[in-house]
């Protein structure tokens, strides 16, 4: 049997990262304020974040306006959905094995 | 970081799991909301059955036999007016308690009250709310106003099954159960007033108290 450890993804390694994740998986789209409550970061911590995931991406920007206000919301990928669901089956197969 | 959690993925489960919750769901209902919007309607409605019963004793009845119809219907939208003006002072009244307990509610758990899942839920109550407000009043309009309590409890129990979906799911059953009672409220006559404080006064409040025994009084007890 493979090593449940080697499927965990090391993008998911870090709990901002997990929380964006696991935000969008039930939110069809988030603005950056909304993670920002939700998380508990500071802005420039959430920022790096999202670009990483971004730059792999996993999740999808949209950049618009409300009045002369940007708003910028972040909407998961079909890529993010799928790598996310393998870390949490990695996460239980570890679960498992450790019991 | 990366040690931290790969030694310990139950409790990144468990953050998954709490975070997800957290932005689906609006988690900050208070119980207190319940019973403050219950006893509220119940002092609406002993102001209504007063009036209504001093209508049967006094003016209205003798009015009715005596007065050419065009004089009579002048008074009678005097009085229905006044039930409507109660009403919708009882539904100010319930809102802003249930408002107050809540906003202390998510102060107390650090969380926001217009978050998405907030957003959201307040969209699915309000459009089956609109939707039977219009039905309300067009009701009272034509002068059917004996099926008013039915159209409120029936569309109220449906904006909160709708709503059920973003914030806790109990709030389903509340909902199923007023719309039981407008149901009964339809084929029922002449029981309105009492199906009316049965679904808004006694639920409510029996919904109230169940809801903090379940919720509110736990995160208490974290707390000490």
């Amino acid at each position: 049997m493979r090593n449940p450890i080697e499927q965990l993804n090391k993008l998911f390694d870090s709990r901002v990262r997990i929380g964006i994740m696991s935000a969008l998986m039930v939110n069809e789209s988030l603005n950056f304020n909304d993670l920002k409550a939700l998380i508990d970061v500071t802005d420039g911590n959430l920022a790096s974040h999202l670009k990483s995931l971004e730059e792999n991406s996993y999740i999808k920007v949209q950049k618009g306006f409300i009045g002369r206000k940007t708003n910028t919301t972040y909407t998961m990928t079909k890529a993010g959905e799928t790598a996310f669901r393998n870390h949490l089956n990695a996460l239980e197969a570890i679960i498992k094995t450790t019991k | 970081m990366h040690q931290e959690d790969m030694a310990n993925p139950i409790k990144t489960l468990q953050d998954i799991h709490s975070i997800m919750e957290r932005s689906a769901r609006f988690l900050s209902l208070s119980g207190w909301s319940g019973v403050w919007a219950g006893c509220t309607a119940l002092v609406g409605a002993a102001i209504a059955r007063q009036w209504l019963q001093q209508a049967s004793e006094g003016f209205f009845y003798e009015y009715s036999n005596s007065i050419p119809i065009g004089e009579t219907n002048g008074d009678y939208r005097a009085y229905v007016f006044r039930f409507a003006m109660l009403a919708i002072v009882v539904l100010i009244v319930a809102l802003a308690g249930g408002l107050f307990f809540t906003m202390r509610k998510a102060r107390k758990a650090g969380a926001t009250l217009w978050s998405p899942a907030s957003r959201r839920m307040v969209f699915e109550l309000a459009v089956p709310l609109a939707i039977g407000g219009i039905f309300a009043f067009v009701f009272l309009y034509r002068g059917f106003e004996a099926y008013i309590p039915a159209i409120c409890l029936v569309f109220y129990g449906l904006a909160l099954m709708n709503g059920s979906k973003h914030t806790l799911s109990d709030i389903r059953y509340l909902g199923f159960f007023e719309i039981a009672l407008g149901i009964l409220c339809l084929f029922l006559q002449g029981y309105g007033l009492l199906l009316w404080t049965l679904g808004f006064g006694v639920l409510h409040i029996l919904y109230g108290i169940i809801m903090w025994n379940k919720y509110d009084r736990q995160a208490i007890k974290d707390k000490a």
